[in-house]
């Protein structure tokens, strides 16, 4: 280990030694938001991983994105958000293209960054995290959050938890937990849930866990002792691997417990062993490797000596949606070249093109991603994209992620005032006026 | 040779008892001063200001809050993170619900605020010394962290605990929200600290800090002498809280914009500026400036270095990065017990005698 940091030091030395001005054709900048280290590094790492792979691989077989080299600049947060800050204000000039699109992988810097990007005009994807109502484009010009806000995942477990009791109006007296990151991120879904508690008539029990989530054993006390019906989790880094041990401890119904999707990888159901077999958790799209696009990051980043991760945790679930999220942008890109005509995109014109995104199967299969998630089209009023949500589970003897339902939609009748009235309510306080979209 | 007392004579009480009586560092003062009003808002961009300048000054003068307190008063305290939770709560609430009061007020008031809580939570240390008050005002902190995030009503029911700053201005210049000028946000963070860390100053010279420090170095002794330790030391809880406080509100408000309770405030936030103190120099005012220097700049410094300038990776760098902060600490801590303010002395003492040292 000291050799290899002996040996990378003085490499880096003479790296910056001679180093030459390279040729001065024009790079996309994009920023990856990592945390290797801290307690969200184990989810922060396959999620780093999936995001580095998949834009080495375009750099690698196409060189870049229609042609145009991919700068992929890296930079560590340790999900704390002053460093993030400190990281957004370092990445977003960078030369040449400026931080075409940044994804800050943490509610809370997500809503650090909100005001502050939306003047310095780039866009923030906070996919399927941060702050729900910038799903309404008028407001949040500059914000995305599909395919899916925790509202809507709120909601379709809800749809889930009533379609298991055999229809909604079972769900009377039902005793629903949630077991939430005492965090602006895991606040998010406690009022769409109340609005459901109210309409459908179940009790909702919340419970905090405080950061970084070690500590559980008076939460699952009070589970034992409340014995609600079902259980959701808002979790985060360790603080999944804990719960879901603990409720494998106090025995309860692993086919009950519910995570959202930030809580739903390897690393947080495999230290309970066998004890997880059945968790559920949210998800939008399939884990796994065996898509054509896995190949291909096997053959030009793994095979090439470039990749930053270990070969057989390709297809993880943070992995794939890492990947995903780099989809995403790519896509953006590709879109605001066509737009504009023009490779040389600067952050406004990346914005365009991820409000016209519309990525569609058939460009999903092109991508080497076939049946790996649904759709997406986003239009100026809608930054949520299709808010649609599925449910996965977790098999503990094959040690495999499944998809088990097809993507339930989202209970607009719930969520759809909430996002208008918070939306409403961030453009009165910040003296915003909603954009016309027609 | 130059820089030494003998030679600089004094005619009148009022320059004999000066801030810095010598003159070569009156002029360094100066000139530090002025570098700082004239030259660096000319160079401050984004990154400047919301990583290095904003950070730097205002931990600088939670420091030199706490400072007052651990360093001149000897009352450990371990709630720093709940105090600047209780002036950015107090800024945030005092300014949405009074949108039209001037954002100074605004601060000044939110120090007054966190002074009355401070006073409240010091009110154990009458009885109580030493490690037991350390153990009281971590109750404080994980008491008033835990209030601000269960209570709605001071979140103004925001459904996430997220609070944010509405953009503020003084005299028609955006000083808080993302359109303020960074060189407008240094400005007036410098011209606060500036102007607090000279009363600060003024104040440790005068009855109030020698009456702390007489408790601090001997609280029965300090009895006798005819000094109230009800009175010195609930000041000394006031003063450092209307510091901490202010910090906070600055913290919130012009720096961050946007913060919930446990993240911003927590318990890591206290033990930061107390490390600031500690490494700086305990009861000095130039060392909690420089402590805040170390502990805010060096990661950064520490980080820029390895990664665009030795091309280190992103994550080798952080761990490098987290192992060598903590080897410095304790490095110049064997080095000079007393903190960087020491070793500033040392070198002042140097030089009065070089380059003749015999």
């Amino acid at each position: 280990m000291f050799k290899r940091i002996v040996s990378t030091l003085v490499a880096g030395l003479m790296a910056a030694a001679l180093a030459v001005p390279a040729a001065s054709a024009y790079e996309l900048v994009m920023p990856s938001f990592d945390y290797r280290t801290g307690p969200y590094a184990p989810n922060g790492i396959p999620f780093a991983n999936g995001y580095h792979d998949y834009l080495m691989m375009l750099n690698e077989r196409d060189g870049g994105i229609e042609g145009v080299p991919v700068k992929l600049v890296q930079c560590e947060t340790a999900y704390n958000t002053k460093q993030g800050v400190e990281c957004y204000e370092k990445v977003k000039d960078t030369d040449p293209s400026r931080a075409l699109v940044v994804q800050p992988l943490s509610t809370g810097i997500t809503y650090q960054l909100i005001p502050k990007a939306s003047v310095d005009e780039i866009p923030v994807h906070s996919m399927g995290y941060g702050r729900t109502s910038a799903a309404n484009g008028k407001v949040f010009p500059w914000i995305f959050n599909f395919p899916a806000t925790y509202w809507d995942q709120a909601a379709v477990f809800v749809k889930y938890i009533g379609e298991k009791e055999g229809g909604m109006e079972n769900l009377k007296g039902k005793k629903i937990a949630l077991v939430y990151h005492n965090s602006a991120y895991g606040k998010e879904p406690i009022r769409t849930l109340e609005k459901a508690a109210e309409k459908f008539g179940f009790e909702f029990m919340p419970l905090a866990v405080d950061h970084p989530g070690q500590e559980q054993k008076a939460t699952w006390l009070q589970i034992r002792k409340e014995q609600p019906d079902w259980v959701m989790m808002w979790g985060w880094g360790v603080m999944n691997q804990v719960a879901i041990k603990e409720a494998a401890s106090i025995r309860f119904p692993m086919d009950r417990f519910l995570g959202v999707w930030w809580s739903g990888s390897e690393n947080d159901v495999l230290p309970a062993g066998d004890g997880a077999n059945g968790y559920l958790s949210g998800a939008f799209h399939a884990p796994g490797d065996n898509f054509p696009v896995h190949d291909d990051i096997k053959k030009y980043v793994y095979d090439n000596g470039k990749a930053l991760g270990e070969r057989d945790r390709i297809g993880e679930v943070l992995y794939n949606r890492g990947l995903i999220a780099a989809v995403y942008a790519t896509e953006a890109i590709r879109n605001a070249m066509k737009m504009h005509n023009t490779k040389e995109v600067t952050p406004a014109m990346v914005r365009d093109g991820m409000e016209a995104l519309d990525l569609t199967e058939a460009r999903l299969t092109e991508l080497g991603l076939p049946d790996f998630t649904i759709p997406v089209k986003i239009t100026c009023d809608n930054h949520a994209g299709p808010r649609k949500v599925a449910i996965q589970q977790w098999d503990a003897s094959a040690k495999k992620w499944s998809m088990v339902t097809d993507f339930y939609d989202t209970m607009n009748d719930i969520v759809d005032p909430l996002i208008e009235e918070d939306s409403a309510a961030y453009a009165a306080e910040n003296n915003i006026k909603p954009r016309d979209c027609n | 040779m130059f820089y030494r007392e003998a030679g600089q004579f004094k005619t009148d009480y009022a320059s004999d008892q000066a801030l810095f009586p010598i003159a070569q560092d009156r002029w360094f003062v100066l000139a530090v001063l002025f570098v700082a009003v004239a030259v660096v808002p000319f160079f401050v961009d984004d990154y400047w200001a919301n990583a290095i300048t904003l950070p730097f000054l205002i931990y600088a003068l939670a420091a030199i809050g706490l400072n007052l307190l651990t360093g001149y008063c000897g009352q450990v305290s371990l709630g720093t993170g709940g105090f600047m939770a209780v002036g950015a709560f107090s800024t945030f609430k005092l300014t949405t619900a009074f949108p039209e009061l001037n954002f100074i007020v605004v601060i000044l008031l939110s120090g007054a605020i966190t002074a009355g809580v401070g006073v409240l939570f010091g009110i154990p240390s009458l009885r109580i010394k030493g490690f037991y008050l350390a153990v009281a005002t971590l109750a404080a902190q994980f008491f008033l962290v835990w209030l601000f995030n269960k209570v709605d009503w001071f979140l103004n029911y925001s459904p996430t605990g997220q609070i944010s700053m509405p953009p503020r201005e003084i005299f028609g210049i955006l000083i808080t929200g993302p359109r303020a000028a960074p060189e407008a946000k240094y400005l007036f963070c410098l011209i606060f600290i500036g102007i607090f860390a000279l009363l600060a100053k003024n104040l440790v010279r005068g009855r109030v800090g020698r009456s702390w420090m007489a408790i601090r170095d001997m609280d029965i002794a300090a009895e006798l002498i005819g000094i109230r330790p009800l009175e010195a030391k609930l000041t000394a809880f006031a003063v450092s809280s209307f510091y901490v406080g202010m910090a906070g509100s600055l913290y919130f408000g012009v720096w961050l914009g946007a913060a919930e309770p446990i993240e911003a405030f927590g318990i890591e936030q206290s033990f930061l500026v107390l490390f600031m103190i500690i490494v700086g120099g305990l009861g000095s005012i130039l060392g909690s400036f420089l402590g805040a220097a170390f502990i805010t700049l060096m990661p950064i410094l520490m980080k820029n270095f390895m990664v665009d300038g030795l091309q280190l990776a992103v994550v080798t760098a952080k761990h490098i990065e987290i192992t060598m902060l903590g080897v410095l600490i304790i490095f110049f801590l064997i080095v000079e017990p007393h903190g960087f303010a020491r070793l500033w002395q040392i070198a002042k003492e140097k030089l009065r005698l070089w380059p003749f040292p015999h």
